[in-house]
């Protein structure tokens, strides 16, 4: 078992409803395969620095798991498959990279973000 | 008038030291834009080692991260004043 980082960017066309039922579509195909998911974000309708496929917006989200590396062919090749889905990208974890994943989560590093504008990257664990 | 030069004061130039190594951090995050902005000039280009004094090993998981970060379109490829 290896943990996983998984960030991909829905179309902006699709409803509220619809995005959130395709992040749940993959987090099934991930639990298919006997993943383990520990986290599930939902950083919502951000603009992105240029455009893809001709839209200058995109839901994000990123799934954290912990995985058989056979997994991550899977879960790419739904990826592939799924026209609402702009861009992904899956990175392997380091140690330092759990530790910072899970502090992160916590909120450690969003103190003084959270003042701003509360609850914009707030973690929803499945 | 002396006919010796008068000595030019000169700031003695400060030590470069890694930001990474100094205060421990040992993963850079690519879904952090705002922190990856303090590595790339104005155009989107990442900083060389020489002017941020970063060691090598860190500057490699840096331009790991800004790579990453704009293959998720968090940072440009190329811009315009970005700062």
């Amino acid at each position: 078992m290896k943990n996983y980082e998984t960030v991909f960017i829905l179309n902006p066309v699709l409803s509220e409803d619809q995005a959130k039922d395709t992040v749940e579509k993959f987090a099934k195909v991930l639990t298919n395969t006997k993943a383990n998911i520990v986290n599930v974000e939902k950083w919502g309708l951000k603009k992105l620095a240029y455009p893809i496929q001709h839209k200058s917006t995109g839901f994000y989200n990123m799934i954290e798991f912990e995985a058989e590396n056979n997994a991550v062919a899977v879960l790419e090749t739904e990826f592939r498959r799924d026209e609402s889905v702009m861009r992904f990208l899956t990175t392997a974890l380091d140690k330092f990279a759990v530790e910072y994943n899970s502090r992160r989560r916590k909120g450690d590093f969003n103190k003084n973000k959270d003042k701003k504008q509360p609850a914009k990257r707030e973690g929803q664990a499945v | 008038m002396t006919l010796q030069n008068e000595p030019i004061q000169r700031a003695e130039p400060k030590a470069k030291y890694c930001r990474f190594k100094k205060n421990g951090i040992r993963y850079i995050d690519y879904k952090d834009p705002d922190y990856l902005m303090k590595f790339i000039n104005e155009q989107g280009k990442i900083f060389p080692r020489r002017l941020t004094g970063t060691s090598w090993k860190y500057q490699k998981k840096v331009a790991q991260a800004v790579k990453r970060a704009r293959l998720l379109a968090l940072l440009p490829f190329h811009g315009d004043a970005l700062k």
